[in-house]
């Protein structure tokens, strides 16, 4: 794949030596989580037990568990809708993630917000709105926060490809440059904003604008988790470090439609043929294979988990319609974001980081 | 008690807050070294440095989206508007991710957004607009606009220390013709109406600039006794003082700066005729900009603002029916 920049893309090969093979295994689970629970809500969708449309990232796991797994407890993330296997990193639970699917009280916005339009402010995320990319410049500000207070943290957040064309990408691409930045921008170019292909989409590689911007920009194989994972964890040092923010595009594919209803006929089938062969899940797993790993145990513990939530969330109550007005301004302190979990062995060995 | 003017007042507060609580950080394009397109924080830099009063990118969505995200990490920012205008392209950011943000997520947002506002000096359609009621219809989002400077000084310390989204609307026109007994320190006004001149033969309500022309317009009418209600706070709308005041004096005459249709003055008007009907001894009245730009030339400019002979005659008949 081709780099852009003089910074060299990150490679799986590189991310080795920081990952221990319960990271690799961690990795794979997040990812198989996150398509467990995305086919599951799909079914649940198609009973009609899902509301409004539905979304996934099938197909882009890589992209979320690989970026996620580089952050600490403190950073904070603000996650855009194909990547739920950054909620999971970051601790929110299976069950809570079918309820909010479902509209139900127990539900992360306890049915205020559908879908993956989520983020556990406990767990050091804020969810996205529909407004794409608005939250590169909250996370840009975020960073900026960090800065002034001379904070080692980072903020990240992921947009697509779509998003490129909006004048938020630019504002908060330049603010970051010009501030220099902690934050860790994931461009997930997944080939379609909704039905436009690339080519309508813009004249040069996006991942070229960071270095107009004056910060370094890196293109990665997206449908490979432990790459993701090695980029991730460079621009965070790199932020840490005072160096300012990255731009990493994601290369991937989106493997269904851009939701529910979207039949993709706009997608010609070799294309969607070809990514098949580089499924993120599937690499992971031989990768895992080849050292011993039993695979089909995490496989089937994933499942269980799911079986179980889905139960769980299917049992859970609605909210109560008598609540629809309340919340809507904060009436005690402004509570800022609570720490998330950081399973990464590289945070779990090192209280120093944390 | 020192006498300010609503500008000193609103420096003032910012001054105090920025010495009371180390979260308060300043956000504005030529609020630094240039100290604001109307010198508001004019010197601020040399006592708090550029970290605290940040010169910004000219990037409106860019400084209210950053004020969200170093808000909902433990800061206070106060964000500058260069002209109340120029919020249009940070709309997005103010509406969909500040105003809704409590509601879908738990999450305060407490930044304020200071919006200088208004017209009567000739700055054309892109330097004068009353932009309120757009964040009046957007949930989430408070709306207070002072008129005195006692106010712009106490209302400024409550907004910023609002735990939620506060678009403080500062009206230019005011900075340094109304002056006033500010007291010092810190000090929170409440975000309820205020009786300016209490009377019983008619009310004029109205905010910002327009409570001024309100109080002047009203001076003599005839001999009438009329009050005039100043709203202060249009987001929460102090439902108890409107009502009061109807009761007391059955006449009512609303005054908008804004443009007329969907103004604040529109929603006052509604509340009344859904509450404080069977009070009324004559037909609401209203008196606002029209559905204009703000024009530039004086002549123009004038025939479309509300004035003091506007709002007098408005009163006279009323008071007539």
């Amino acid at each position: 794949m081709a780099t852009h920049t003089a910074e060299p893309a990150a490679d799986g090969a590189a991310a080795v030596e920081h990952l221990t093979t319960e990271d690799r295994i961690w990795l794979l689970r997040a990812m198989l989580l996150m398509r467990g629970l995305e086919e599951r809500a799909m079914t649940l969708y198609r009973q009609g037990k899902v509301p409004g449309s539905f979304y996934d990232g099938y197909g882009q796991e890589a992209v979320s568990a690989g970026a996620a797994f580089a952050m600490g407890p403190e950073d904070r993330l603000c996650i855009l809708h194909r990547d739920l296997a950054a909620h999971l990193i970051r601790g929110v639970t299976p069950t809570r993630i079918l309820a909010q699917y479902m509209g139900r009280a127990t539900g992360i916005t306890g049915g205020r917000d559908g879908n993956v339009h989520f983020g556990d402010r406990h767990l050091g995320c804020v969810g996205m709105v529909s407004m794409l990319p608005d939250m590169m410049l909250v996370a840009t500000g975020m960073a900026m926060a960090f800065k002034l207070r001379g904070e080692r943290r980072c903020a990240l957040t992921w947009f697509g490809d779509g998003s490129t064309s909006r004048g938020d990408f630019h504002e908060a691409m330049n603010w970051a440059g010009v501030q220099k930045l902690p934050v860790v921008f994931v461009l997930e170019n997944n080939q379609y904003a909704y039905s436009t292909p690339l080519e309508k989409q813009f004249a040069v590689d996006p991942v070229e604008r960071a270095a107009a911007y004056g910060f370094v920009g890196v293109t990665v194989d997206g449908n490979d988790a432990e790459a993701m994972f090695e980029a991730t964890r460079a621009a965070r040092e790199r932020a840490l470090a005072g160096d300012g923010p990255t731009l990493i595009e994601a290369v991937t594919m989106r493997m269904h439609g851009h939701a529910a209803h979207d039949d993709m006929k706009y997608v010609p089938k070799e294309q969607v043929e070809q990514w098949r062969k580089r499924d993120p899940i599937e690499r992971q797993e031989a990768r895992l294979r080849s050292l011993g790993v039993d695979v089909d145990a995490v496989r089937a513990e994933v499942k269980a988990t799911i079986d179980a939530a889905a139960e769980e969330a299917l049992a859970a109550p609605m909210p109560d319609p008598a609540t629809a007005v309340d919340g809507v301004f904060c009436e005690g302190e402004a509570e800022p974001l609570g720490d998330g979990n950081a399973p990464w062995s590289g945070f779990t060995r090192s209280e120093a980081v944390a | 008690m020192p006498t300010l003017t609503y500008l000193q007042a609103i420096s003032a507060a910012l001054r105090d807050e920025l010495r009371a609580d180390e979260r308060v950080l300043l956000m504005g394009e030529d609020i630094g070294v240039f100290g604001g397109a109307f010198k508001v924080t004019d010197g601020f830099i040399d006592e708090f440095g550029p970290d605290r009063v940040m010169d910004t990118p000219l990037a409106e969505s860019g400084i209210i989206g950053t004020a969200i995200g170093a808000a909902v990490v433990g800061m206070r920012p106060v964000c500058e508007m260069q002209f109340s205008d120029f919020i249009s392209c940070g709309f997005d950011q103010l509406v969909n991710v500040a105003g809704k943000m409590h509601y879908r997520q738990g999450l305060a947002v407490p930044i304020t957004v200071r919006l200088p506002s208004g017209g009567g000096f000739s700055g054309g359609p892109f330097h004068s607009q009353n932009p309120e009621a757009w964040f009046m219809h957007a949930p989430g989002i408070k709306v207070v606009a002072p008129s005195t400077a006692a106010d712009a000084k106490g209302l400024l310390h409550s907004a910023i220390r609002d735990p939620n989204p506060v678009c403080f609307m500062e009206h230019k026109h005011l900075y340094r013709r109304v002056k006033g007994e500010v007291p010092s320190g810190v000090f929170e006004t409440p975000f309820t109406a205020r009786v300016a001149r209490p009377g019983s033969d008619l009310v004029v309500m109205a905010y910002g600039a327009m409570v001024t022309v309100a109080l002047e317009a009203t001076e003599d009418v005839d001999g009438a006794s009329v009050e005039v209600l100043d709203l202060r706070s249009l987001v929460p709308l102090d439902e108890e003082a409107i009502l009061d005041s109807v009761a007391r004096c059955s006449k009512v005459v609303i005054v908008d700066e804004a443009n007329s249709t969907c103004a604040a003055g529109a929603q006052v008007a509604a509340l009344i005729a859904e509450k404080g009907f069977e009070d009324l001894d004559g037909p609401v009245v209203r008196v606002a900009t029209p559905d204009v730009p703000i024009p530039f030339s004086p002549p123009l400019e004038q025939a479309v603002l509300p004035g003091v002979e506007r709002v007098r005659g408005a009163c006279r008949e009323l008071l007539a029916y």
